[in-house]
């Protein structure tokens, strides 16, 4: 049994925590805050879930905090957003050689300056060479069970690494949908508790955590968290086998979506690749044959078979909501790696949509998918989609 | 019904757009029906124009796209049409324009350039005089049943005392159905 609300994207993922009910969760209790934790403050102040919030002072203090109690044994969460993500970018840099599973849903907007609210993905890029896991959600739906995915995937033993959860800024994050909630029970034991070998609270077993490691270990302890990152990919796909015996969904590593004859492919991250979904259907009834692939799993990145996924297409768009300054847009380089070891490539465009809440339509994604279609493209130099001219 | 039932919504910051969108949806919601409401945020002043949608359909909705071509367009208040193009891709066959004024439709036409269907509805006076507050939206909301059937009014109605019961007590929760019911009869054509 599971049950239908109408969620937004917030309250979905507050939802999980919900069920996940951590044992610390801290956070600054004002804008660039979310109203995730807003949502979860209810729960608590409610009793329930027993989390012990801490409200801080800023979100660098939070994610301090964060990381306090997660080396002392606790499950511990926190949400952030856009320049909240940037003042606690110090901390958040340091969680994964710390090795701690600590799991954090992000509401991606837009960083300063000029000063905007909105959606795109310039807050999350920012991290994405750090060492955190990162899932990406399409709707509230996938916002929901990627958080109890996280969990699984973070605290298991052979990853111990801190993961994001990303959702559109406004977009999700305030737009309410139908929300399939699963059974407390069976979540429950899905995410179990968090079990950890060692903790700083064990005082029978003693440890050290975040020492110094100079040129002797530092090289070494960093090689650990990049094999980490490799059992990540193994365990997520093992987590989400686990999870589809509750939800009776499939979690693989993106989503194919009438790739297979595709004559032209785009590939998109979150909200937009659902819009994508209906343009595709659009085009396909009038007998165009274009698809989509919308990676969920971005870090650890699955470049063998995002590849093989790809390997037949003519010609791909990859779209990105965020600007690598001086270089290929991230989502738009990654594909472009995964495609080298190909001896036979397909044509590649980059294209840039949406930065600051910038509204994406299906008419402007059907319009790249015909460029895409007439071969019409410039594989070094990326194209604006909603521009102003 | 259409597979996707789009109405939009365009008020000032203040009116209970935002709501009256989710109250919608949730409406509907209740009737079985995959929703999506949202709004568009843009810098939190009160008495900004600001714009709510609100998607129905019997299949599962994926766009996230804002709402472009509306079958039914709320209008909190009139002079927000002097800015903000409110009819922009509503259908003359088919569109729907529901004015929250004390004019007629006739006056409503002119001063819009909209010749499709329109409905009006002194939906602040009716507020005030039941709340003594400028809350349209319930009543918007009432006069939008009245004149599509999109959602009933009993779902409505449940709705409603949901979600204010705890914050508004029962007298006001009891005042905003009397509003939604008058709208409902009041709504003119």
């Amino acid at each position: 049994m599971s049950t239908l609300k109408p969620l937004t994207g917030a309250q979905a993922a507050a939802e999980a925590m919900r069920q996940i009910n951590p044992d610390v969760v801290a956070a600054y209790p004002i804008t660039p805050q979310t109203p995730i934790v807003e949502q979860f403050a209810q729960f608590v102040a409610n009793g329930i879930v027993d989390t012990k919030t801490i409200p801080v002072e800023s979100e660098h203090s939070a994610m301090s905090a964060t990381v306090g109690a997660s080396a002392a044994g606790a499950r511990a969460m926190c949400a952030t957003s856009s320049q909240g993500l940037a003042l606690m970018w110090e901390v958040v840099a340091a969680v994964p050689g710390l090795r701690l599973p600590i799991v954090m849903p992000i509401v991606d907007r837009a960083l300063s300056a000029p000063i905007n609210i909105h959606c795109d993905h310039s807050d999350v890029m920012g991290t994405a060479t750090i060492g955190w896991i990162q899932i990406f959600s399409e709707n509230a739906q996938e916002v929901y069970e990627n958080m109890l995915l996280a969990v699984k995937i973070a605290e298991d033993k052979d990853v111990l690494l801190p993961a994001m959860v990303m959702q559109d800024g406004f977009i999700i994050s305030h737009g309410v949908e139908n929300v399939e909630v699963f059974d407390d029970d069976k979540v429950k034991a899905f995410v179990g508790e968090r079990n950890p070998d060692r903790y700083l609270l064990d005082v029978d077993h003693p440890y050290t955590i975040g020492p110094l490691a100079l040129p002797d270990y530092y090289f070494e302890i960093k090689r650990q968290q990049e094999e980490a990152m490799k059992n990540a990919k193994r365990v997520y796909i093992e987590a989400g086998k686990e999870l589809s015996k509750i939800t009776g969904k499939t979690y693989p590593y993106f989503e194919s979506y009438k790739l297979d004859d595709a004559e032209a492919a785009i590939v998109v991250l979150s909200s937009t690749a659902g819009t994508a979904k209906d343009t595709v259907d659009k085009m396909r009834a009038e007998g165009k044959k274009v698809g989509l692939l919308k990676p969920k799993l971005f870090r650890p990145f699955p470049y063998k078979e995002v590849r093989e996924a790809l390997k037949n297409i003519p010609v791909i768009g990859v779209l990105d909501r965020s600007i690598a300054f001086g270089a290929y847009a991230p989502l738009y380089a990654e594909i472009r790696n995964a495609l080298f070891e190909l001896d036979k490539r397909p044509k590649l465009q980059s294209y840039i949509f949406g930065l600051g809440g910038k509204d994406i339509f299906k008419s402007q994604i059907e319009k790249a998918f015909d460029e895409l279609l007439s071969g019409d493209v410039t594989p070094e130099e990326e194209r604006y989609i909603g521009l102003r001219g | 019904m259409k597979e996707v039932y789009e109405v939009r919504m365009h008020a000032r910051a203040g009116q209970g757009a935002k709501s009256g969108s989710q109250l919608l949806a949730e409406a509907a919601f209740k009737q079985g029906k995959w929703i999506q409401s949202f709004p568009e945020y843009g810098s939190e002043r009160r008495g900004a124009p600001t714009v709510s949608y609100t998607r129905i359909s019997d299949k599962q909705l994926r766009t996230h796209e804002p709402i472009v071509n509306p079958d039914v367009v709320l209008v909190f208040d009139l002079g927000i049409a002097k800015t903000v193009p409110v009819t922009k891709g509503l259908s003359e066959e088919t569109g729907i324009l529901i004015v929250n004024t004390n004019k007629s439709p006739e006056y409503i036409k002119k001063v819009t350039g909209f010749n499709g269907k329109v409905y009006t509805l002194d939906a602040t006076g009716i507020s005030l005089k039941l709340l003594g507050i400028d809350a349209p939206n319930v009543p918007m909301l009432g006069a939008l049943i009245k004149v599509t059937d999109v959602v009933s009014l009993e779902t409505l109605e449940t709705v409603i005392k949901e979600h204010f019961l705890a914050k508004l007590g029962e007298e006001k929760v009891n005042k905003n159905i009397e509003g939604l019911k008058k709208a409902y009869e009041e709504v003119t054509k």
